[in-house]
């Protein structure tokens, strides 16, 4: 009641101060001042102290040799040498960079795919969409699990294999240090790709049928169609899933704790699973962090390069 | 012009096929979670149970087995750190998104950019300093600890998510109450949260969906203690069993249940989150 009331008396409001009345300097559009800054302290704190903080004191940390406990050195960049002379880490650092861009490329290949398929027409698109998205609100570890067993000798995908004559394609798949981390990737690609479906399908929505139809009287066929108007149009999708799965394809720790442990002898070893061995495991704090640095640094490069690829031109 | 041909069955045909390859997964899941001992070692995989049993499942949760209070304590812990993180997220995060959108200052301004940027830094790097101080604390191993880690964690995601929100959130209906009397704090518990439904949805399901499902922090801060969440419950007793994949399934299975049960249910929600609300 007292909303339609004022509803109305909003109304009666705006237009008095279209006609020009003396009186009344016209009405400025609803603010909430200065005086209610208090409202963003709690969050604006918790991400201060929880992110910002915690981010330059384990730079901080970086060029110590602290273990955990007790005192500690300033040891310069000497951490940082060893990271770069060592071997297994530096084949973390492109295990990293092979899992981020493989996870970037498939995710978005694969989603925008299902989604341009699952856009109209099918009458089963809603169920198979919701299908599809299912693994994304699964625990990566739990599918993990799952993964392991089908990539197993005994497993499943060996004896589809054996059945359908390709006995000479069966592999070990999870040990065999050629094929882990491509196993490894298979499992990421296949949990995500849901999401950037989800994504795509999103963008596509707001790119109107009337528009393709028109292109197509006009002689546009389907691949012109694709890229003069689809493309332009869900450009906001594109960065969005682009962004994600960087982010997520770098920091990549679960699966391969859980499927591979980081084997076999250290194949499949990225840098986020690096900092947790030499962090929590071998307690080597200042060294796990001088790891951390150079994940967050690897990271925070291939995100600017990718803002600026996938920004707005128009 | 685009309607149903020849063309859009064969899709249509390949769609399911690729959906049914997709999911084929878990049919090995579920198959093989209610084998009894013999048949894993013994039968093919791809092969459907012969005998079917459940003993799997009573196995684990028969209120006799060591198992079953881990598992139930874990499905508590996740709740509790899960219930408490969203709230967080949401209590603190709603009305300080109103204020940065709804303030024209340069202050409020600066801040959001503060919130983009720490959506995009890695967090990796912040883990060890907030394990240590965690730690001087004495909060490692306990619920308390992790919601506060979670909650400023996740916070950047909150603002930016209810932002977009209250962006798109005409202001006649703040307008009116003020002229109505009514103080802000009023304006905003009264009508803007309310009218907000779905905004506070999407950031309950993507932050909640997170906090659930994550294993890396929920093993740092937990692991070894009696608050374990449940991917860590699992961690350890998967670790536990040497290729007893009947039942290493059975608590896989058990651990999705609650989630999946929820997506089913409130499917539209979920993939609504997750399309509108990134787009902000």
């Amino acid at each position: 009641m007292t909303m339609i009331e004022s509803q109305g008396r909003a109304a009666n409001d705006r237009r008095s101060t279209e006609a020009p009345k003396p009186a009344r300097r016209p009405r400025s559009r609803y603010r909430v001042g200065y005086g209610y800054w208090w409202w963003a302290l709690p969050a604006v704190v918790l991400m201060i102290v929880l992110i910002y903080l915690a981010i330059a004191s384990g730079a901080f940390y970086a060029f110590t040799n602290w273990t955990g406990i007790g005192s500690f050195d300033f040891i310069g960049l000497k951490n940082f040498r060893r990271i770069f002379q060592t071997a297994e880490l530096t084949g973390a650092l492109k295990n990293s960079l092979i899992l981020g861009f493989g996870f970037l490329v498939f995710t978005n290949i694969l989603g925008l795919l299902f989604a341009l398929a699952l856009n109209r027409r099918l009458k089963t698109r809603h169920l198979l969409r919701v299908l599809l998205f299912m693994p994304v609100v699964i625990a990566p570890i739990a599918v993990s699990y799952i993964w392991k067993f089908i990539f197993a000798y005994e497993g499943p995908l060996n004896q589809v294999l054996g059945a359908i004559g390709l006995k000479s394609w069966q592999h070990d798949w999870l040990t065999d240090p050629k094929l882990a981390l491509a196993a490894v990737l298979v499992v990421m690609v296949w949990q995500n790709t849901g999401m950037v479906m989800v994504i795509y399908l999103a963008g596509l929505a707001t790119v109107p049928a009337e528009l393709e139809e028109a292109a197509a009287i006009d002689g546009a066929g389907a691949f012109r169609r694709f890229r003069a108007i689809t493309i332009p149009m869900i450009q906001p999708s594109i960065a969005i899933a682009t962004t994600l799965m960087l982010i997520q394809g770098f920091r990549i720790f679960d699966q391969v704790l859980a499927l591979t442990g980081g084997g076999p002898a250290g194949a499949t070893q990225t840098l986020a699973t690096e900092v947790y061995q030499q962090t929590f495991v071998f307690t080597n704090f200042g060294f796990g962090a001088a790891l951390a640095l150079v994940l967050s640094v690897l990271i925070f490069i291939v995100t600017i390069v990718q803002q600026y690829a996938t920004r707005d031109r128009t | 012009m685009f309607s149903y041909r020849k063309k859009t069955l064969i899709l249509e045909i390949v769609m399911i096929l690729v959906t049914l390859a997709m999911l084929s997964p878990f049919y090995f899941l579920v198959t093989t979670s209610l084998k009894p001992d013999k048949e894993v070692l013994t039968s093919s995989t791809l092969a459907p149970p012969k005998h079917l049993t459940l003993n799997n499942f009573s196995t684990l949760l028969a209120p006799s087995s060591g198992a079953s209070s881990n598992i139930l304590h874990g499905l508590l812990n996740s709740v509790i750190i899960t219930v408490g993180s969203i709230l967080l997220l949401v209590v603190a995060g709603s009305p300080a998104a109103y204020v940065l959108t709804r303030s024209t200052s340069r202050w409020s301004t600066r801040t959001y950019y503060l919130v983009l940027i720490a959506i995009l830094l890695p967090t990796q790097l912040g883990v060890v300093p907030l394990y240590v101080e965690a730690r001087n604390l004495g909060l490692v191993g306990s619920p308390v600890g992790l919601i506060v880690v979670y909650g400023g964690t996740l916070m950047p995601l909150s603002v930016f998510l209810y932002s977009g929100f209250f962006r798109r959130l005409p202001r006649d209906y703040e307008e009116a109450a003020t002229v109505d009397g009514a103080s802000r704090s009023r304006v905003f518990l009264r009508i803007v949260f309310p009218l907000m439904g779905p905004a506070t949805g999407t950031v309950a399901i993507l932050t909640g969906l997170i906090v659930w499902n994550d294993f890396f922090t929920a093993l740092i801060f937990l692991n070894g203690s009696g608050h374990q969440t449940l991917p860590v419950v699992m961690y350890n007793y998967v670790g536990s069993l040497v290729s007893q994949w009947n039942l290493i399934f059975a608590v896989v299975i058990i651990s999705m249940v609650p989630l999946l049960a929820f997506y089913f249910f409130a499917q539209k929600k979920f993939i609504q989150g997750y399309a509108g609300g990134l787009k902000g």
